[in-house]
């Protein structure tokens, strides 16, 4: 009994290797390939995301293969990165589930030939050619300014209600939200910065701080909230105490959060980045750098159909990165296609 | 004679505390004059209801000289699931939703209560395993997505925001769970039965009472309270997420010490349980109107806290050296 199982273990082990030598080689065909890997099934962000690089991709008579995998872990990933290096497409571009842990995998495709980019997460820079970044932080900053002077029509108080005066990404936003009222402080003359509070991105501690604001500054006008939880929990503050049309709030936030108090109107409009152009732009910076129009280098080339032409620049994890642009704008007419999405 | 003294050093915990309220009210009101206006003191109140209803189920099961580490799970999850049921039947009324989030949290908090009554497990490890499993059952129910407002009925967030008499509904319901805890544990005998318990177990043993009831009891409550507060927390914040109220167990322990319950079990009054409520509230809400650089909010808090615990334990030390001393005449 226990002999047969052995040498029935043996054969398999054997015809293992042979058997995916097949599946690698059946599926073999002579269009160009590109891979696009998000964390994870299910996902409606990613699955915009996917959306968008199928799109570019395709619009340029390639063939596009999107996986994800069950679960949120590099190892997933890892297996995915396997199976698309079997089958010896052109690119894989990753939304990396781990900074580092994909690195041996992702070698291992470079070395194979495969063009390798992250988006959105990135991966670590010695795994990648460079990675695409949904927004560029000081359009970010700049944009969210501009939004409270056009809400606010121009004057009154205005405060910044963060996640942790620690968060890395929303300070260098609130940096840039400071340059741009200093560089155009006659256009701001009557919009005033009156304090930036901190919500932790906790919803009991925003609602405190937002509160707080309004106790202290009976003119403010605009809050501008650059995190999710933070614009969401000044919405609602907003709306509990029937301050519609007095107080607006704006900044960065998830569609479906915000559905709400856009159509209500204690948020005009806010701002976050379009998956399905992340998705896009990663398309053509996969296809740019199979035809050597870039090489991952600063200062890189390439044009991006619809969306125009960009730039690799450096980045701040000492790799580079293509920036999407300005974020995308969430208003009333579009809120009721997006929130369902993410 | 030293009887009154005893009641009069135990009663000046309270006393000093409700001074200290006092001053720093007045202190909050002098750099801001905004603090004592109405709609400022009712959302201070507004705001500090769920932790009022949480920190009556931990005082209690403190008495026990247990601890529950698993509420914020519990709040996370209740809310979680009493928002999906909305979101997928919108017409259901909030009084059922409450029910159900009050039923999810009393189940686990059973389960916690067989856990350490039952198998003797220590309440610190029994809860943080539950702590673990409840956070993660959130997130597996709730595919690791939010619900949002714009999925949630008017009539699910007026739970939060609705009126009754004119007060916040939130208000009245903490206001309505305080009457019923303090009818509870100095009016009835299974009340008593508790600080017995935690007070002195192994005298509380030989004296017959059904100590395992009694501290199951407890943790039933405080997963009640807390399935209650994660249905509150949801509606009041219009929003449902896997990582709710993750720490907020501790905010309750440490509302609880303030208001003078001991950690060592059998000491808590629900007179000072309610001080150290509003003290803490008053912190959350005032130390942002006072424009306390993010840093140093933390650090009063930290430091208030700490401040408490050593007028504990210097109230302890005087009311059981003049009990000795009873005892000597």
């Amino acid at each position: 009994m226990k002999k047969t199982l052995f040498v029935l273990l043996v054969i398999l082990i054997v015809l293992a290797p042979i058997s995916t030598l097949f599946a690698g080689g059946s599926k073999e065909s002579s269009v160009e390939r590109h891979a696009f890997i998000f964390k994870n099934t299910g996902n409606p962000y990613g699955d915009k995301q996917m959306q968008g690089f199928t799109e570019g991709i395709e619009e340029q008579g390639f063939e596009a293969i999107t996986r994800a995998p069950d679960q949120p872990t590099a190892e997933a990933q890892i297996q995915i990165i396997e199976q698309l290096i079997t089958q010896k497409v052109a690119s894989i571009s990753i939304t990396g589930n781990d900074f580092d842990a994909l690195e041996p995998v992702l070698n291992k495709a470079m070395e194979a030939g495969v063009k390798v980019l992250s988006a959105d997460s990135a991966v670590n820079p010695a795994s990648r050619l460079t990675h695409i970044n949904q927004a560029d932080p000081e359009l970010i900053g700049r944009t969210l300014i501009q939004a409270a002077y056009d809400i606010a029509g121009g004057n009154g108080d205005i405060a910044i209600l963060s996640a942790t005066s620690q968060a890395s990404n929303q300070n260098l936003w609130i940096e840039w939200m400071k340059k741009e009222l200093a560089e155009n402080a006659g256009k701001y003359a009557n919009l005033k910065l009156v304090r930036t509070a901190y919500g932790d991105d906790l919803r009991d501690k925003s609602v405190s701080e937002m509160e707080a604001l309004l106790q202290s500054f009976p003119n403010l006008k605009v809050v501008i909230a650059p995190t999710t939880v933070g614009i969401a929990a000044a919405g609602r503050v907003i709306t509990d105490r029937g301050l519609i049309g007095k107080v607006f709030v704006t900044g960065l936030g998830l569609p479906s959060e915000m559905a709400e108090y856009i159509v209500n109107k204690s948020c005009p409009y806010m701002f976050l980045w379009n998956p399905i152009d992340v998705g896009y732009l990663t398309a053509f910076a996969a296809t740019a750098a199979t035809k050597g129009s870039i090489t991952g280098k600063a200062g890189d080339k390439f044009s991006a159909g619809r969306l125009g032409n960009f730039e690799v620049i450096k980045s701040e994890d000492g790799g580079t990165q293509v920036m999407l642009g300005a974020p995308f704008k969430f208003e009333p007419s579009n809120i009721a296609e997006w929130k369902t999405v993410y | 004679m030293v009887k009154g003294k005893i009641l009069f050093t135990e009663n000046l915990r309270e006393l000093g505390l409700l001074i200290f309220i006092i001053l720093l009210g007045l202190l909050i009101q002098l750099r801001n004059p905004a603090f004592l206006s109405l709609s400022n003191i009712t959302s201070l109140l507004t705001n500090t209801s769920i932790l009022g209803i949480l920190a009556v189920g931990m005082m209690l099961v403190l008495i026990t000289r247990g601890i529950d580490l698993s509420i914020g799970a519990i709040i996370a999850f209740s809310g979680m699931v009493s928002a999906l049921t909305v979101a997928r039947f919108p017409e259901m009324p909030p009084l059922l939703c409450l029910a159900e989030g009050m039923a999810i949290g009393t189940i686990i908090g059973m389960l916690n209560g067989i856990l350490v009554a039952r198998f003797n497990v220590l309440p610190i490890i029994a809860t943080l395993g539950m702590m673990n499993i409840v956070r993660g059952m959130t997130y597996v129910v709730s595919g690791g997505k939010w619900v949002s407002s714009y999925q949630m009925s008017t009539g699910f967030k007026a739970i939060a925001t609705g009126k009754i008499f004119g007060i916040n509904s939130l208000i009245v319901t903490a206001v309505f769970v305080f009457v019923i805890a303090g009818y509870f544990v100095n009016h009835t005998r299974t009340g008593r039965q508790i600080y017995a318990v935690g007070s002195n177990p192994e005298a509380a043993e030989v004296s017959g009472l059904p100590k395992r009831t009694l501290v199951f009891l407890a943790y039933a409550i405080m997963g009640g309270l807390a399935g209650l507060a994660g249905v509150l927390w949801v509606a009041k914040f219009a929003s449902a997420q896997g990582d709710t109220a993750a720490g907020y167990e501790l905010q309750v322990i440490a509302t609880c010490i303030l208001g003078g319950v001991s950690i060592a079990g059998g000491v808590g009054k629900l007179s000072g349980l309610i001080l150290g409520t509003i003290l803490f509230g008053l912190l959350n809400n005032a130390l942002p109107l006072i424009n306390v650089s993010p840093f140093w909010q933390m650090g009063i808090q930290g430091i208030t806290i700490m401040a408490a615990v050593i007028a504990n334990v210097m109230v302890k030390r005087n009311t059981d050296r003049l009990a000795l001393r009873r005892r000597l005449i």
